[in-house]
């Protein structure tokens, strides 16, 4: 069977499982379409929350950043599966005793005011549609180029099956379908590791053969072999860093507290029924992520290896099919310098501007030819690191069958992660925004209607995003982060820990912690990204780990308004009592 | 008697911050300390194939979470036994 029917069959019986197991668990209630009637099994809610979280900047992307940046990758390794501490230890149990549905809820009714919900609403919506844009545009890219139909096409295909389980099942068919995209992905991950791992190492488990020694009869140590390629060949060593000490803190923990305060991970937890399901569920859900970020550096390095050795000196005339099939999807360019027909990889950017602009024509190897100039290093070759994980299986010439199932994988990472970000949005809109705020009097029927008509328009936006990207999509998910661990984590964490936390300081706290971290991504990255480097930026903090600071100023903020300000309502205090202890309380 | 109950209630609280605090610093230590701050200064030892600050940074800490968590869940549930506040079943 030719790749593209194998791919065809492969996501093909990808797609038809979800949506039996959409029409098998369709939503009878809000309680069903919000939180799956609090049903969900510790395990499957493990499985699910892993794949709502690994999302295609963790399938596809991350893999190829560490490749490329080495040591410095180390910053999402960390802080995407640290965040799971926090969430296990200070989150997650509290907010499955205090038993509602969303994460505006439990801020609104904390916080016994309006004002704070609505503040809530309006960061998770933004949040999550950040986040959602790049996944439809994941889905769009990976149809393209696998199954080599328009972008547009993929992105119509990916909405369609999205809206078929979410506006049906809500959260019961997006947990059920995620437990079995999960299955899919981490297979799809797994199994080119492990062939990798074993042609360079003999090991079977990637993340072992990452530590192992070559297995070409030299008995080095593969990271350092892979240290010895890349200095020789004038790029910074594989395990040396490049950021600064200050910068790498700062992100790494603003990704771990975003991670704990992103709504449409913390929603996950509501859906288990007791508050010791809770606990053992993050513990579940890390396992099953630990499996695919213990993996991804192996992928990493034994990609940075692969591509060295089969494209550094290579004559193009002789290059294999996946080269030229690259460079006519745009994320591989060559520019001869030396014109001897050979590639010369090496440290350095080859091209400037950085990115390929292609002209018409070729060059006199036949590559296409470039209107970029060349730089004045050895360097002719440009990758884009997006297209590691997708080209490794070709480059390690394993068989199309694997190919084929790592599409699916892409396919099943960006679609769990835009369901569930999908859902969190209509139920911010239909529960908090209609039941809770402006039409109170709405029967259950008609709030699940209001719930299924907002995930629909949710989907359409969400799609209308992904065919005509803001262009901006890597810069935005800054903002996710950032803008989660300034407001929500803070803001939840002071509610269940604080008993003296009232609703001044939450307010103040979050628009602090939202306006100065949103100014500072904003200014840097769109208003004058010129200006955007270690020389100009605040004690050395970049845009991406500029939400830690914006944490911080909450924390203080918090701390000093309430102070000065008047002490919650007893009720609101016998409920943060209420949910710090695991058994239910008789009335009192 | 809503006194005792909220002594002990108290003191199953404090025994989940001590535990929790515990448990965070051990967090804090294997990412940041090892994974970032002092990375460059472990990365003079080696670990089976590993420079030890980079085995810490890009699989170490991952599986101390992992433990961590099941640590926690552990502890805190022989915590809610001993101070009687169990969820029913």
């Amino acid at each position: 069977m030719s790749l593209q029917v194998m791919t065809y069959v492969f996501v093909g019986l990808s797609f038809g499982l979800y949506i039996g197991i959409a029409v098998w668990s369709r939503s009878k209630s809000t309680s069903d379409f919000y939180i799956a009637g609090s049903h969900v099994h510790p395990i499957a809610n493990g499985a699910a929350t892993a794949a709502d979280w690994m999302s295609a900047a963790s399938f596809l992307s991350m893999a190829g950043i560490i490749a490329f940046e080495g040591a410095d990758g180390a910053r999402y390794l960390m802080g995407w599966t640290g965040g799971y501490v926090l969430l296990a230890l200070l989150l997650a149990p509290y907010l499955r005793k205090f038993a509602k549905f969303t994460v505006p809820d439990f801020v609104g009714d904390r916080y016994y005011s309006q004002t704070a919900r609505l503040v809530a609403v309006v960061c998770v919506i933004f949040i999550s549609f950040t986040y959602v844009a790049g996944q439809m545009r994941g889905v769009g890219i990976v149809f393209s180029r696998f199954l080599e139909v328009e972008i547009e096409t993929g992105v119509l295909v990916g909405m369609a099956i999205v809206f078929f389980y979410a506006v049906l099942g809500g959260m019961k068919g997006i947990t059920y379908t995620q437990v079995a995209q999960y299955c899919v992905l981490i297979f799809a991950y797994l199994v080119p590791a492990i062939f990798i791992s074993i042609q360079l190492t003999g090991n079977p488990f990637p993340m072992l053969g990452l530590g192992s020694t070559m297995s070409d009869g030299s008995g080095i140590y593969l990271l350092d072999r892979l240290d010895g390629l890349t200095t020789e060949l004038g790029m910074a060593a594989f395990t040396a860093g490049n950021k600064s000490t200050i910068d790498m803190f700062f992100i790494t923990a603003a990704l771990m507290a975003g991670t704990a305060g992103l709504p449409h991970v913390i929603v996950r937890f509501f859906t288990v029924p007791k508050v010791r399901d809770a606990r053992i569920s993050a513990g579940y859900a890390l396992v099953f992520i630990a499996l695919l970020y213990t993996t991804a550096p192996a992928v990493a390095a034994f990609a940075r290896i692969n591509i060295i050795n089969s494209v550094n000196e290579m004559v193009y005339a002789d290059a294999p099919d996946w080269f030229g099939k690259w460079e006519r999807s745009g994320l591989i360019a060559w520019l001869d310098k030396n014109a001897d027909g050979k590639v010369q990889y090496r440290g350095g950017n080859a091209l400037n501007p950085v990115k390929p602009v292609y002209a018409e024509g070729v060059g006199s190897s036949g590559e296409r030819s470039l209107e970029n100039q060349p730089t004045n290093n050895g360097n002719e070759l440009y990758i884009d690191r997006d297209i590691i994980v997708l080209a490794h299986p070709e480059i390690a010439m394993l068989p199309n069958w694997v190919i084929a199932l790592v599409a699916a994988g892409g396919l099943a990472a960006a679609l769990s992660t835009a369901a569930g970000l999908l859902l969190v949005i209509s139920t911010a809109v239909s529960h908090d925004l209609m039941k809770k705020t402006f039409m109170p009097d709405i029967s259950e029927r008609q709030e699940l209607l209001f719930a299924r008509l907002s995930a629909a328009a949710a989907v359409t936006v969400a799609g209308f995003f992904g065919i005509y990207p803001i262009g901006l999509v890597a810069e935005v998910v800054a903002f996710a982060f950032g803008l989660a661990a300034a407001s929500f984590f803070p803001v939840i964490l002071l509610g269940i820990f604080s008993r003296r936390m009232n609703k001044e300081a939450a307010i103040t706290g979050m628009l602090v912690g939202l306006v100065f971290t949103f100014s500072y991504i904003v200014f840097f990255k769109f208003i004058s990204p010129e200006l955007n480097n270690a020389e100009h930026w605040l004690l050395g903090i970049s845009p991406e780990g500029i939400g830690t600071l914006g944490m911080l100023m909450n924390f203080a903020i918090s701390a000093i308004v309430c102070r000065f300000t008047p002490a919650p309502p007893p009720d609101v205090q016998k409920m943060v009592e209420n949910i710090r202890i695991p058994r239910q309380q008789a009335s009192i | 008697m809503p006194d005792l109950d909220e002594n002990n209630s108290n003191n199953y609280w404090k025994a989940n911050i001590r535990l929790m605090l515990m448990l965070l610093s051990v967090w804090f230590f294997v990412s940041f300390v090892c994974g970032i701050l002092i990375v460059d200064y472990l990365n003079q030892i080696q670990f089976f194939g590993y420079k030890l600050g980079f085995w810490f940074s890009q699989q170490g800490s991952i599986y101390f979470f992992i433990l961590l968590i099941f640590v926690y869940v552990w502890r805190m549930n022989s915590l809610d036994r001993k101070f009687g506040l169990e969820e029913d079943d």
